[in-house]
């Protein structure tokens, strides 16, 4: 009877195992498989989708006080972007850089960092989430991507706002560039921020102009830019997925 | 003499009970994968690698070593985009199994019926019966066959209407986008960065449930509790003369 009872045993114990195995090998086959891919995908949709019927277009991401910054603002990605454009910009302090913005707009521009600064400004303390799970409080100031952008003039059948960069985290070709939608872009938190703690922005952080969209994490907060193109679809773009790390399998909407 | 055979799980409880079991398994196991990116844990608002921890797991600083071994991730290698994109679309899915099964169990009388105790049960000195009747390996009451014992009314109570939704509205909490649409919620946990940690301590809960959970089951007759969640009947114990 005993042994009959422990072979039972054995045999669920072994049973289950080989389960949690098969199980475990399936998930990875599945993670790689494309069309299984697309299925896990369509949440984004659905997180999207949500999160703009509860945010509307106005809600505004918590702004603190002095005293809630963090004592260092780590940074992440290119802390000192080797290309050489960016090299021969940051030799002559950014007095050559410029911004270029163009696309579905009227008025195409190409602004100095003197004329940024021109600019009435927006002064925001917030938190910044990395997609990798930490925070860190910074307080930021530069324009409101609105402004610029009704500096511009959109033309209608515009839909997003790509921001291109200066820095390449893989090959020199491949630079960083980010999206975001027009409720995003012209969100009044949504700047282009040439400060961070009340000093012009380290290099390590993005100098000298770099995005803020603070309902969304970290990657969307795309540094070292020197263009932003209006455009209708991010299909024909890079990857095609609207990001450096978009094409890399991140999501496209990080308000999550 | 035959066995009493008694029909003992709705169908409604056996296709959520095992929908649940793989979802929190996959939800669980990107969670871990996600843990790994940044396997350091923070009270208040802010934290990253400069600042104090609460909790430390390490792993990141030695390359290729990291704080959750692979077969406890989703999916086994590092990805922390992949466990991202199971761990969003396994949590949808609980989201609509647990509002679906809190209907159901509120209106068919499950909850009332089958899972909070009676005034009777929770008195001290039942419970006191209850935890040596646990301690006896004896998990059927005779006066109840086939309905769950207190201690195991209780657990499950914590975890449906305690561990679940502190789940949620920790994971919520991480996301920016709700943060702006319900700043509360940072006010009511103390931050994100503690959000983050209570995410994962009662993620580690949830773990030892289901621990204590398996255990049970096996203590209990693994085939025949096995049987009544998928088919829904179960074979009562027989009569014991003592």
């Amino acid at each position: 009877m005993t042994s009959r009872i422990l072979t039972r045993r054995q045999m669920l114990l072994r049973g289950s195992s080989v389960l949690g195995g098969l199980l475990l090998a399936g998930c990875d086959r599945l993670t790689n498989a494309p069309s299984f891919r697309r299925v896990l995908e369509g949440a984004e949709g659905l997180t999207y989708r949500s999160q703009r019927l509860l945010l509307g277009s106005g809600a505004l991401a918590r702004e603190f006080r002095e005293s809630d910054l963090s004592p260092v603002f780590r940074s992440n990605g290119t802390s000192f972007p080797d290309t050489d454009l960016y090299q021969r910009l940051l030799e002559k302090e950014f007095a050559d850089w410029r911004l270029a913005v163009g696309g579905l707009v009227a008025k195409p521009l190409n602004l100095s960092l003197s004329a940024l600064r021109a600019m009435p400004s927006r002064t925001q303390i917030t938190r910044h989430d990395c997609v990798e799970g930490w925070s860190a409080i910074g307080k930021w100031r530069g324009v409101q991507l609105s402004s610029v952008l009704k500096l511009a003039q959109v033309l209608p059948h515009a839909r997003y706002v790509v921001f291109h960069c200066a820095d390449s985290l893989e090959s020199d070709e491949d630079t960083y560039y980010e999206s975001v939608d027009l409720l995003d872009a012209f969100h009044p938190q949504t700047l282009l921020a040439y400060e961070l703690n009340g000093k012009p922005l380290p290099v390590q952080n993005g100098a000298p102009l770099r995005l803020r969209v603070e309902r969304q994490l970290g990657y969307k907060q795309a540094k070292y830019l020197i263009g932003i193109d209006v455009v209708a679809g991010l299909g024909g773009i890079r990857g095609g997925k609207g990001g450096f790390w978009e094409d890399r399998g991140y999501e496209w909407y990080a308000g999550i | 003499m035959e066995p009493t055979v008694i029909y003992r799980h709705s169908v409604v409880t056996r296709v959520l009970h095992w929908l649940n079991a793989v979802c929190v398994l996959l939800v669980l196991m990107s969670g871990l994968q996600i843990f790994n990116a940044h396997p350091r844990l923070y009270w208040g608002e802010y934290g990253a690698n400069t600042d104090p921890a609460f909790i430390d797991l390490g792993g990141q600083h030695a390359p290729g070593q990291k704080a959750f071994p692979q077969w406890a991730t989703l999916p086994s290698w590092q990805d922390l985009a992949a466990g991202r994109r199971w761990h969003f679309f396994f949590a949808w899915v609980l989201v609509f199994n647990s509002t679906l099964y809190l209907l159901v169990s509120f209106v068919n009388g499950h909850v009332r019926r089958d899972l909070v105790p009676s005034r009777v049960e929770i008195s001290p000195r039942h419970l006191v019966q209850d935890l040596r009747n646990h301690l006896r390996l004896r998990f059927s009451s005779r006066k109840a066959p086939g309905h769950y014992n207190t201690l195991q009314k209780l657990a499950y109570l914590v975890v449906i209407f305690g561990l679940a939704p502190m789940m949620l509205i920790t994971g919520l909490t991480l996301s920016p986008g709700i943060d702006a649409a319900a700043p509360w919620l940072l006010d009511l946990l103390g931050g994100r960065q503690s959000a983050r940690t209570l995410h994962f301590l009662t993620a580690m809960l949830i773990v030892l449930f289901i621990a204590v959970h398996l255990v049970m089951v096996l203590l209990a007759g693994p085939l025949n509790e096995l049987r009544s969640m998928i088919t829904g009947r179960f074979e009562l114990p027989p009569e014991k003369t003592e």
